[in-house]
């Protein structure tokens, strides 16, 4: 065993927990037995951890999309098409809550980074195994808050929590606060067990400069998570304190500056967008290395990138707040910072397209999500520098532009992405192989329907249609219309996706241990892996996209 | 002076009204093209490559080279153009962001769900304000109760405007006609779906905070502004007063017909006495709905609150015959 591979201390290995055995059958858990249901809830195995987190970000997916989908439905037409003004500025406020706090931010380093960070490094576990359940449940806890704020109803703030009318409006902001705050310590957590497991347990042969390119994407994730999330926090807590206590921060009745809110507010959401963007990059750079065969064209360039994505991010709040009556010489400054976070993205996307010259391309279900990061996300980078430049930003900011833009970047980007990594790791997950045919026509369909939502928005946000607006004037309902029908299409890709996943789990076939014919470390174990995720510990000789040096053994699918 | 033809010149953006929309849309369409370009040939060379490169029995698995020239080329070379456009974006936005000294002060006060200009010489009106064409307009903006933003869309400007402290922004119009305000920051809804203050505006609260700005010749306007606020001809003093309460929002809150809403109804309250949250009104328990309540309660709504209400209503700077009028209509509310 490599020095760097250690076991994790201090739990029960189950009565018959054989490390050789699929991690599917065997686990080590806080309870006596890793049978059954107790063997899943007390489970301190990374695997299953990240399966139980995949399985609640797509629940809340599946609930923040139906809430989407009202959204959209309501504004199909003028006037008043299924509900009233309160409850849309209701839904709006939990589909944006849920999608950020409960699906995007968890979805890549939680669910997915879960399963194969420790995997990728050759390592048995995460560093602290006991950390990782606990990081779960208090997810589990937030969003538990977080729907009790929509059973108790009346939260339409905005996931954006804008004082002072959060200060003034219903009390079930309370609890919506408190599921946020929650979920950011389960952000904090896993950040931490990250950087401790990716210092201290890469196996041997696995060098700084061997790191798989998704693992410096889950790191630049990690410092951005335990650097920003404590703000949110700060913050969060001066609401409620200004909520209960009656004590003025915010609020200018009291004393307070509503601007310092957007401050702390974006101090933390910003960083946060990279939270969500820079992991959806991480898999992209795994599946374009997988199935071009070759590695990532500017390693280097590329891995720094992500760092430099995570130091940006900090420098960057004020260009949230351009018209929010900070000061001109604050917006100079941050309009400047932000036009440098073209360079870095612009260099992953070159990279990427460049890795593409000369290689073997693959053009399996996960490659299409790749490609599609790739062309949206670039949608989104691009459309970032009308935001960013201060003169065309003061017309677009607050529109259905700026809806546009960030949905480009979070969905077309980072859910792309996603899903993209769900389809690459499924028969890694399950041992079991899906309808490729059936996943590539749920993806032209998600892929059709997506852009057809939120090219019209750009369009119809430049014409100076404001964003979070229950009603509108009639010169604005064709590209309400065209959008909303993008909508129920991408809905329809989806749910094909779902079903094929489901058919998958119960009579898929049987996947061979590489199933892509990857040179990547993950795949160089049994699929499913077994519980101590390899059975001997693994020397890597070759780094985890040298497509030359691998044997073709080693790429074969068994 | 020059004159743009109020005309749509793009089918991204709306019409024009005002002298800095030329170069903002000369750098929206520059970086629309410049995008547009970049984001085609990505798209290209991606989709050529995968499909010549697609993946054949036997292919060699050749390592990605080394391009030191290129891959410092396609990091440095950016930095230019980013300098470049942060800087033409500064200077054009600065253009908004500063007025000149005999710019035409006008007061913005949002609140919910309306906006409210004050001329400089006092005089104020809900939802519609008029200027006169070629003339700089400086817009001092404030919000009420919670933040609003001031968005006039066919000038390509916003603002937003924050209760504690003023913003402002300029602009100089150029097309004789109205343009419309909308609201840009969320402030949420009333209860159930409210008929807008501005009748032909969307509904909903936040989406409904719509105001019309008239463009018109400079004798118009100072006409307008000798004259003052007046009676509408054809109207009597209580349709002017009906006309007042829906153009002030009035209606958002205080009902006609008896039923229950954010403030308590007009219907029959006129002439009768109240009961009065004593904790809240200087130890009054009591009062009678006569001219003076009214008045103060327009001037000052928090200093007499009715029992069972909460003391939310911003004050109004009506004048004397509008509130006369007001009055003249609560009397027809039996």
């Amino acid at each position: 065993m490599g020095a760097a591979v250690t076991t994790a201390p201090g739990h029960h290995d189950g009565e018959h927990a054989d490390p050789a055995g699929s991690y599917l059958e065997n686990t080590h858990s806080l309870f006596k037995t890793h049978k059954g249901v107790l063997g899943w809830v007390g489970t301190l195995d990374h695997k299953r951890i990240g399966v139980m987190y995949l399985v609640a970000v797509l629940t809340a997916f599946l609930l923040g999309g139906v809430l989407a989908l009202l959204v959209r439905a309501e504004l199909f037409t003028p006037g008043r098409t299924i509900m009233d003004a309160k409850t849309y500025n209701q839904i709006f406020t939990l589909h944006g809550v849920v999608m950020v706090f409960l699906v995007i931010i968890p979805s890549v380093p939680a669910a997915l980074g879960n399963f194969v960070l420790p995997i990728m490094l050759g390592a048995r576990d995460v560093a602290f195994p006991k950390l990782n359940l606990a990081s779960f449940y208090i997810y589990v806890l937030g969003a538990v808050f977080a729907v009790y704020s929509m059973i108790k109803g009346s939260v339409d703030t905005g996931w954006t929590f804008y004082t002072p009318y959060s200060t003034t409006t219903n009390q079930a902001v309370i609890a919506m606060v408190l599921g946020a705050f929650t979920m950011g310590f389960s952000s904090i957590l896993t950040g931490v067990n990250f950087l401790v497991t990716i210092h201290k347990m890469r196996a041997q042969g696995q060098s700084w400069g061997r790191l798989p390119l998704f693992i410096w994407g889950m790191y630049a994730t990690a410092v951005m998570q335990i650097l920003a999330t404590p703000v949110l926090a700060i913050t969060l807590l001066l609401l409620i304190a200004e909520r209960t206590l009656d004590i003025g921060i915010f609020d200018p009745h009291k004393g307070g500056d509503p601007v310092l809110f957007q401050h702390f507010f974006w101090f933390y959401s910003h960083p946060a967008v990279y939270i969500m963007i820079v992991p959806g990059m991480a898999i992209v750079n795994e599946l374009i290395a997988t199935f071009s065969h070759r590695s990532i064209m500017g390693y280097k360039a590329v891995a720094m990138s992500s760092l430099a994505l995570a130091l940006l991010g900090f420098l960057v709040w004020g260009h949230h707040m351009f018209t929010s009556g900070q000061s001109e010489f604050a917006n100079t400054i941050f309009s400047a910072l932000t036009f440098l976070v073209a360079i870095p993205s612009g260099v992953k996307i070159f990279n990427w397209v460049a890795t593409l010259y000369k290689s073997s391309v693959s053009m399996a279900s996960p490659m299409l999500y790749a490609f599609a990061f790739i062309f949206q996300f670039t949608v989104g980078g691009l459309t970032g520098l009308f935001l960013a430049t201060l003169a065309t930003d003061i017309h677009l900011h607050d529109t259905y532009f700026v809806v546009a833009h960030f949905h480009y970047v979070m969905v077309g980007g980072t859910i792309f992405g996603f899903i993209g990594g769900v389809h690459y790791w499924w028969p890694k997950m399950t041992g079991k192989l899906y309808n490729e045919t059936t996943a590539k026509v749920a993806f032209w369909l998600a892929f059709a329907g997506y852009n057809t939502t939120f090219l019209s928005q750009f369009v119809m946000g430049s014409r100076g249609m404001p964003r979070r607006y229950y009603d509108y004037l009639p010169e604005f309902q064709i590209f309400h219309q065209v959008s909303t029908i993008g909508a129920f299409v991408l809905a329809l890709g989806l749910f094909i996706m779902a079903g094929m996943f489901l058919k998958s789990l119960r009579s898929g076939a049987k996947s061979p241990r590489n199933p892509w014919n990857s040179a990547g470390y993950e795949w160089q174990t049994a699929t499913p892996p077994p519980l101590s995720n390899f059975v001997e510990p693994p020397v890597f000789a070759r780094g985890p996209y040298d497509y030359h040096l691998a044997s073709d053994e080693e790429l074969a699918s068994d | 002076m020059t004159m743009f033809a109020p005309t749509r010149t793009s089918f991204d953006l709306p019409p024009s009204v005002s002298t800095n929309v030329a170069s903002y849309d000369w750098m929206y369409n520059f970086i629309w093209w410049f995008s547009m370009i970049f984001w085609v040939v990505i798209t290209v060379v991606m989709v050529y490559w995968a499909f010549k490169y697609k993946r054949k029995a036997g292919d060699k698995r050749i390592p990605t080279g080394h391009y030191p020239v290129l891959e410092t080329a396609w990091t440095v070379l950016p930095v230019f153009f980013i300098i470049w456009l942060f800087h033409a974006g500064f200077t054009d936005y600065l253009k908004n962001a500063m007025a000149a000294d005999d710019a035409m002060e006008v007061r913005v006060t949002g609140q919910k769900w309306l906006w409210t200009f004050t001329y400089p010489n006092g005089r104020s009106e809900p939802n519609h304000l008029t200027v006169p064409v070629g003339k700089q307009v400086k817009f001092i903006i404030s919000a009420q109760d919670v933040l609003h933003s001031f968005y006039l869309p066919e000038a390509r400007i916003k603002k937003d405007a924050v209760p504690g402290m003023y913003t402002m922004l300029s602009f100089t119009p150029t097309v004789l006609g109205d343009t419309p305000v909308y609201c840009a920051e969320y402030c949420g809804a009333p209860e159930g779906n409210a008929a807008p203050a501005l009748e032909g505006a969307p509904l909903g609260g936040h989406s409904a905070m719509m105001a019309w700005v008239h463009v018109v010749p400079q004798a118009d306007f100072d006409k307008m502004m000798a004259e003052g606020p007046k009676r509408p001809d054809g109207l009597t003093e209580a349709q002017w007063g009906s006309k007042l309460y829906k153009d002030n929002a009035c209606m958002t809150c205080h009902s006609v017909d008896g039923s229950k809403a954010t403030g308590p109804t007009w219907k029959g309250m006129f002439g009768q006495p109240v009961a009065l949250n004593g904790s809240l009104s200087g130890g009054m328990d009591s009062a009678v709905v006569d001219e003076n309540y009214v008045r103060e309660s327009i001037l000052k709504p928090n200093a007499k609150v009715v029992a069972g209400f909460s003391p939310v209503m911003p004050p109004y700077t009506l004048s004397d015959k509008q509130i006369d009028a007001l009055i003249a209509y609560m009397k027809t509310l039996k």
